[in-house]
């Protein structure tokens, strides 16, 4: 048996009023990769905060034991020095400098005085190569993907000699083929000796990766469960999360289908930046009242780009096509215009683009329809608190109150508020984007749940989502699309993760380079 | 039982405490230059800060810092945007207002309409290219200071135009009621102004406690409303008293009043008041919530330079001068009032009643350090100490309230 290179005993962090941390053990051998699961605010970011040193040696009770000595870390630099490096979810690379100056940033070579720029590159070089990523260190990083910026982050790592490296969501933002991608990478340095911890919420990846499974729940360690030993299923996991099972991941709902509420022809719509690039080439497609209609693809597939353009011409340039309403055609020339025709778009984005973090909940649940809460352009403040408490009832969200800032709820509340917003503005026809980016399971049900209620009242939902077992989970029908187009139409029976697949491999004559 | 309570009065206390930090900072402030100039620069208590005489004065000192503030406030909510222009438009807009008044004899009432346009005019200009063309509020704001100061010189000629109408000057600098009044009728007509605008407060107050009462919404707990109400009226009250012992209740408090009360209640109670926090929080989840955020920007600029024009005919009146310096370093007074009244330097938060507060804190500092007889360079350097530590407290203590 290996021994133990990381083992953390009866950690406790404590904040003012919460107790994030309560008695946590974990023990990580050399040379496995080990994953943390766990829902939203179950410590898991604490935990690698604590690890690395975010959270210095005293502030914590418990013991940090990385290579048989307790470790006293007072600054991420400490723990770097000893090869424990963390990856965040959030990526910290700088867009406008190239690949090869973010990976030796804080750890330029060469002197103070005079940087090694040919030392520079060629080292960067030779690690983009470790790690599969072709590209010149030379290029900026604002000019790559998201999938290429996470390797760039890895190949950083190493250069810091990693013995111990920290993944904190490193495929939220990935598409399944680069997921993959990573996720190889990781059993290929495995394979050498190294030694991982990686946090996901995406159980599937967690199975095929880990080799130990640690749950953490309300801030305690659960179990731990090893491969090889224990059941690995995702079930599994997920009784392990939220402490019952979850017999339906999905709920029931009964459909009735109604007449068209919304009907997209040849909707055409070009990139804001380059002219001329179509990110929408002559999609048609329809929505039902009291229909879950999917929409699947890869990312950069233009799903967000089509309800963009559509919601009011809030992206691209050049839209061209007929959108018809109920029946009628319409033209949607702002935002505000889609929200009258009683259009909603929930973005993608909740703290880019949907919510605004420092104000209450209060006030993010009336913004996108004043008009319901104010005459002559003046607010009725007391109508304001009824809705906003209205709602948050409706949606079950937990908060201390309706003037807590959105900013302080968890991305599951945050995610109802942004719904609840929506709600408010009482459409006919909502654009999901998706909806359960980065959310617990108890959540995602919770917001499934309100996604069939929606539909029972004789709305009509499109759901744009790169999971596809929600998809195939909730939709009555799924769109597929790809580069722009759309490729394909599968009724609920039809579709599976195979055949969507299939759709887009066939579309794009991808040489079959996809695995599913 | 008890400790809850101990504990959660604890809370309410500490959650005041952070609300008002600047109000008791600015309580504090003031006691400490009365003390100083009583004990170390040994003045009797006549010549010291809270007397009527140098109350009438603060206020008629700092009512363009006011006026300005308010409307900066609404340019950094839109996302800690500033207006450099602010100084320029003033000496512009006083030009103008020489220019007709004392050297065309124009009616007052037309002159002063004609700067207001001239004001809206110069706003929209500014206005246009920063919220339809998005050049930087920075720039252009920066260009317009050049450009309206060199205008305002040239209308000038580099002189100063001095001599303005008594109707004209009393407009803004007379008191009510008129001056021909008795000692006696004036304390009287202050007291009564303050009493029946305290009644009105409270009366407004309370049937809005009551109607929330009976729509079963949260209300403020009974100790909180009450200390809160009665601390105002006695303020009031204090202020109509010692106006009422000097020569009166200034017009110029009144305008303040006015522009006060209205810009409150917009950014507060209307819609696209509540457009501007929203653009300044986040603007893209602004405009994908059908807020159209270019009029919004539109509106906060060319109202700036407006409220400008308006410190413009104040400024021009108290000094009974146009000068081609005038509203020198003005913009920086209103930037300082705001930020020392707690709005947030990237937009979002802030609120009119913060901006007026910063703005006395800063009268207060200066007219402090002026009966204490210190050095105007001197009075710079604390200045900006000042400014410096109001915005580092407020960053800190707000970092400090919520832990990750």
């Amino acid at each position: 048996m290996a021994k133990n290179l990381l083992e953390m005993r009866s950690i406790i962090k404590e904040f003012p009023g919460v107790r994030a941390l309560d008695n946590v053990n974990l023990k990580v051998e050399e040379g496995e990769i080990h994953a943390l699961v766990g829902e939203n605010g179950a410590g898991k970011s604490t935990l690698m905060n604590v690890l690395s040193g975010i959270y210095p040696y005293g502030t914590y009770q418990g013991d940090v034991i990385y290579d048989g000595e307790v470790c006293k870390f007072s600054k991420i630099n400490d723990s770097e020095s000893k090869g424990i490096v963390i990856i965040h979810q959030e990526l910290a690379l700088v867009p406008y400098l190239t690949i090869g100056e973010n990976m030796f940033l804080g750890n330029e070579q060469g002197k103070t005085s005079h940087i090694d720029w040919d030392k520079t590159y060629d080292l960067a070089a030779k690690y983009l190569k470790t790690v599969g990523l072709e590209e010149s260190p030379r290029t900026q990083i604002k000019d790559i993907g998201v999938g290429k910026q996470q390797l760039v982050e890895i190949a950083k790592a190493l250069t810091k000699n990693v013995r111990l490296l920290i993944l904190d969501e490193p495929t939220a933002s990935l598409n399944e083929t680069d997921s993959r991608k990573l996720l190889d990478l990781l059993l290929q340095f495995k394979s050498k000796g190294m030694t991982c911890i990686i946090i996901s919420h995406k159980l599937s990846e967690v199975s095929y990766v880990a080799d130990k499974i640690t749950i953490i729940r309300d801030g305690a360690t659960i179990e731990t469960l090893v491969k090889g030993v224990d059941d690995f299923h995702e079930e599994r996991i997920i009784k392990g999360m939220v402490g019952r099972e979850l017999v339906d991941r999905f709920p029931k709902r009964e459909s009735h289908i109604g007449d068209v509420a919304m009907e997209v022809r040849d909707w055409c719509a070009e990139h804001p930046t380059y002219a001329g690039r179509m990110v929408c080439n002559h999609v048609s497609l329809n929505v039902r009242r009291g229909e879950i209609v999917g929409v699947s693809g890869l990312m950069g597939a233009g799903r967000t780009e089509l309800a963009m353009s559509i919601f009011g011409r809030s992206y691209g340039t050049n839209i061209r096509g007929t959108l018809l309403l109920n029946g009628r055609e319409v033209h949607l020339r702002s935002v505000t215009d889609a929200i009258n025709h009683k259009l909603a778009y929930v973005t993608e984005d909740r703290k880019g683009n949907g919510l605004i973090l420092s104000e209450s909940i209060r006030q993010n649940t009336t913004l996108a329809r004043m008009e319901r809460i104010s005459r002559h352009q003046i607010l009725d403040k007391d109508l304001e608190i009824k809705y906003a408490n209205e709602y948050k009832d409706i949606l079950r969200t937990k908060c201390s109150g309706i003037e807590q800032n959105v900013g302080n709820l968890s991305g599951g509340n945050q995610q109802k508020i942004l719904l609840s917003k929506w709600m408010f503005a009482e459409p006919d026809v909502l654009i999901l984007d998706e909806p359960t980016r980065g959310i617990d399971v108890g959540a995602k049900y919770e917001i499934y749940c309100i996604m069939n209620d929606l539909v029972s009242q004789g709305k009509a939902v499109l759901m744009i989502s790169s999971e596809m077992p929600e998809l195939l989970g909730m939709c009555d029908r799924i769109y597929v699309m790809n580069e722009g187009s759309v490729v394909g139409e599968l009724t609920h029976e039809q579709a599976s993760q195979e055949t969507i697949m299939a759709c887009i491999l066939k579309s794009s004559g991808n040489k079959g380079a996809m695995a599913v | 039982m008890t400790e809850t309570k101990n504990k959660s009065a604890a809370r309410t206390l500490s959650g005041f405490l952070k609300k008002n930090t600047m109000v008791i900072a600015l309580v504090l402030v003031t006691l400490l230059f009365e003390i100083l100039i009583m004990t170390v620069a040994h003045k009797p208590a006549s010549q010291a800060l809270l007397t009527p005489a140098n109350i009438s004065n603060l206020i008629s000192q700092n009512s363009y810092v006011v006026i300005l503030a308010v409307g900066m406030l609404l340019c950094i909510l839109t996302g800690g945007n500033i207006d450099l222009s602010v100084g320029s438009i003033v000496a512009l807009v006083g030009a103008v207002a020489g220019t007709l008044i004392v050297n065309m004899h124009m009616d007052i009432w037309l002159a002063m309409i004609i700067c207001l346009l001239v004001g809206l005019a110069i706003g929209a200009w500014q206005a246009y290219w920063i919220a339809y063309i998005r050049i930087p509020p920075f720039i252009v704001t920066l260009a317009g200071m050049l450009l309206w100061r060199g205008l305002a010189q040239i209308i000038l000629n580099g002189l100063t135009i001095s001599g303005y109408p008594e109707t004209y000057l009393n407009l803004f600098n007379s008191y009510v009621p008129g001056g021909s009044a008795g000692k006696g009728t004036i304390l009287t007509v202050t007291l009564v102004i303050g009493i029946v605008l305290c009644a009105v407060y409270l009366a407004a107050q309370f049937m809005n406690r009551a109607k929330r009462k009976r729509n079963n919404y949260e209300t403020q707990s009974a100790f909180m409303f009450w200390g809160k109400n009665a601390a105002l009226c006695v303020l009031i009250l204090a202020l109509s008293l010692m106006l009422g012992n000097h020569k009166g209740l200034p017009t110029i408090l009144i305008l303040l009043a006015v522009i006060v009360l209205v810009y409150g209640y917009y950014t507060q109670n209307t819609v696209p008041g509540r457009h501007l926090y929203a653009m300044g929080g986040n603007e893209k989840a602004a405009k994908l919530s059908g807020i159209n955020t270019n009029r919004t920007m539109f509106f906060a600029y060319t109202n700036m330079a407006f409220l400008s024009a308006v410190a413009a005919l104040v400024v021009t009146a108290r000094f009974n001068s146009a000068a081609p310096s005038a509203g020198n370093s003005y913009e920086m007074d209103a930037i300082g009032a705001c930020f020392i009244g707690g709005a947030s330097a990237y937009g979002g938060t802030g609120t009119v009643g913060g901006a007026v507060i910063g703005a006395v804190f800063m009268g207060v500092i200066n007219n402090g350090m002026s009966i204490l007889g210190i050095d105007a360079n001197w009075q710079k350097v604390v200045k900006g100490l000042v400014l410096l530590a109001a915005v580092i407290f407020d960053v800190v203590s707000k970092r400090r309230a919520q832990p990750e």
